[in-house]
């Protein structure tokens, strides 16, 4: 079977080797890369511009951006029709195309965020170590740890008030270049589909801006999200510990921290959130008022076949409802969650309609293509180009992030920065 | 004893030193010194097709699947064969014009319905129609090509006759290409798993021969000649009548020319 004919229906005239090649790992890779950037700007927004209320979430945010760094890799080699040659793009890019550089950007952004979260933890590593030496006796479990953690410290033992300040200005200077370069990495997916000039949805320059403006939103509701249930985790385990060692922070105090942090961040999330819609919206005006050639069956796919996934379930609910559940008074921890979960699924769904939607119509401009997600994979192919290759994506920087924390807490750590 | 700092520091201008010299490789590139000093070459490949003699036969569809080895029923094609119906515009009836091609042609169209995919076949009245055509496809071959342009490894090239071809032990299946062209040309291979396309038979032409298709059309709808020879029949049609090319407004610079082409042309 030729690739894409298993998940594609045509209608009406489709040129004969149209199919949907890009399926819902394309649609994974920039929502992965958008959870990326944006986790890594939330993080920044703390270390470069001192919103000092953001302090708890930047550290999580920097580790969880990490975690899910390798996964925005992860789709694109599931993706691949000969994944073992993806190394190529390293070995001979070409520069004309906007893939090329991917390699690039990508391996610089992770250099900056491996750095900066070296620099964070630097102090933790140093303190690790020197308890562990200090140990008489140690377990094979703590030799382990000692190993590692000198290993991690790269010799580095300084704790000094003047080191600790380098370290401070360094991660300044790293979060600081990592701004650009975590839009420039998200808003390069955006370019990559915006200059598809094959494709009459995909290609506007407002496209890079789109996707960077969203990638933060959805950095951001992750953040949230994830923040949220680790604390009710933490509160859960807490309320076990505190019995046998009652100096452990109450419940109320773990929860008048939380709502604190949480209503800061939603404040900034509904602020990325208005300008990205602005953008969405303004290009879809833009297309419909200068009415080109391909808006005929651009709009009968935007306002017909479409409808649903658009109006409803991105616009609606992905952005419109959590909007309102933010900006209503007296937020709750609860709501917060509510909000950023549909917002997450809001930017998923805006993904899935650029991706698939531009895919919808044949380059013809007579006839439609509609995309069957293979559920249940029954070959190699439709794993990874089904739900369970997109589940498989979407679990792995959990357990990522929880690989790192045990290596490198995210909570519960005295430190300057 | 060297420090750390100081072997650091050596190295990395030991790797720059050793990079400087390397790079001259790239820069007196032998090859493209010798292209730019020839200038353009002495060939380059164009395809005429003339619509008012295509009949839709198919056969060189077939002959393509032969000749280069296309799957025989994998649903995709190097080159096809669309079939045109307009309607005439009747009372409370919009003029249509209905498009297919079954199989990419390879059979032929053996029935009058129009194939509309999974919406089933759509039977049009004789006294229906207004006018009727067919319109065979394949790479354009494009001057400007987006493919070539968005290949992120290189492994899709023009080379110097400007025909566009595919190293299918270079290419990574992205699809980029796939999704570049707006001709819908390229396709995924069903075993190799690599991009694929028309090749312009470049295997046959290298040789002095004619394409697989310009052969096996028993009308002389479909002709292949050198823009870059004066004298050729094709380059002397091309200069000289009205010929049109598809979606000129994408800048590619197509090098199949069409005689006898029609506004309904998608």
């Amino acid at each position: 079977m030729v690739h894409g004919e298993a998940w594609t229906i045509k209608e009406f005239f489709v040129y004969p080797n149209e199919y949907i090649y890009w399926s819902i790992q394309i649609v994974m890779y920039p929502f992965m890369t958008g959870l990326v950037a944006g986790a890594f700007v939330l993080s920044s927004l703390y270390h470069v511009f001192g919103v000092k209320q953001l302090k708890d979430i930047a550290r999580f945010s920097l580790v969880f951006s990490l975690a899910l760094l390798p996964v925005a890799m992860l789709p694109l080699l599931l993706h691949l029709q000969q994944p073992m040659r993806g190394i190529n793009v390293m070995m001979t890019p070409h520069f004309t195309s906007a893939i090329a550089a991917f390699g690039i950007v990508f391996s610089t952004y992770g250099m900056i965020v491996a750095s900066e979260i070296w620099f964070v933890y630097r102090q933790f590593i140093v303190e690790t170590v020197m308890e562990l030496r200090a140990k008489p006796q140690r377990r094979a479990v703590e030799s382990l740890q000692l190993a590692l953690y000198s290993m991690l410290s790269l010799g580095a033992m300084d704790l000094s008030p003047e080191a600790m300040h380098k370290d401070e200005r360094a991660i300044g200077i790293l979060a600081g270049i990592g701004i650009p370069v975590a839009c420039f990495l998200h808003g390069y997916a955006g370019f990559i589909f915006g200059s598809v000039k094959a494709n009459a949805l995909w290609m506007t320059p407002l496209m890079p801006v789109i996707f960077i403006c969203s990638a933060i939103v959805s950095g951001i509701a992750l953040c949230i999200a994830t923040y949220i249930i680790t604390m009710e985790i933490r509160k859960l385990i807490f309320n076990r510990k505190r019995k046998s060692n009652p100096r452990l922070p109450s419940i109320e105090e773990l929860k008048s921290a939380e709502i604190q942090v949480v209503t800061i961040t939603v404040k900034y999330l509904v602020m990325f959130l208005v300008l990205a819609i602005t953008l969405e919206l303004l290009d879809l005006i833009f297309r419909s008022y200068t009415a080109v050639k391909s808006w005929d069956i651009l709009r009968s796919v935007i306002y017909e076949r479409d409808f649903f996934k658009i109006f409803v379930l991105q616009y609606g609910l992905g952005d419109l409802v959590p909007f309102i559940i933010f900006l209503m008074p007296r937020l709750t921890i609860r709501r917060a969650l509510v909000g950023s979960l549909l917002v997450l699924m809001g930017v998923f769904m805006m993904r899935w309609n650029v991706v698939i939607g531009g895919q919808a119509f044949s380059a013809s401009f007579s006839g439609f293509m509609d995309y069957k997600l293979p559920i249940w994979p029954t070959s190699v192919e439709l794993y990874k180009e089904g739900l369970f290759g997109a589940l498989t994506v979407i679990i792995t920087p959990f357990v990522l992030f929880y690989l790192v924390t045990r290596v490198l807490p995210v909570f519960g750590i005295k430190d300057s920065h | 004893m060297m420090n750390r700092r100081e072997f650091c520091k050596n190295a990395m201008i030991m790797a720059g030193g050793i990079m400087i010299p390397l790079t001259a490789l790239e820069v007196f590139n032998p090859s493209r010194l010798h292209a730019e000093k020839d200038g353009k070459g002495k060939v380059r490949w164009v395809f005429l097709v003339d619509l008012h003699k295509c009949v839709g036969c198919g056969f060189c569809v077939k002959a393509c699947k032969i000749e280069n080895d296309v799957d025989w029923d994998a649903n995709v094609t190097r080159t096809w064969v669309e079939r045109y119906v307009v309607t005439k515009g009747m009372p409370g009836e919009e003029p249509k014009t209905y498009i297919d091609s079954p199989k990419g042609c390879r059979d032929g169209f053996i029935t009058q319905k129009i194939d509309q995919a999974s919406m089933g076949l759509k039977d049009i009245k004789p006294e229906q129609i207004s006018k009727a055509f067919f319109v065979p496809k394949l790479c354009n071959h494009c001057e400007n090509p987006p493919c070539v342009q968005v290949c992120p490894v290189g492994a899709t090239y023009q080379t110097q006759e400007g025909v566009v071809l595919v190293d299918r032990t270079w290419c990574i299946g992205c699809g980029y290409c796939v999704m570049g062209c707006p001709y819908g040309v390229r396709y995924f291979h069903p075993e190799l798993h690599v991009a694929e396309k028309c090749t312009l038979c470049y295997h046959r032409l290298c040789r002095g021969m004619k394409t697989a298709c310009v052969d096996a059309c028993p009308f002389g709808a479909r002709r292949v000649g050198n823009i870059r020879d004066p004298e050729d029949p094709v380059t002397k049609i091309i200069t000289t009548e009205q010929v049109n090319v598809l979606k000129e407004e994408f800048g590619t610079k197509p090098q199949v020319f069409y005689l006898g082409y029609s506004m309904e042309v998608k």
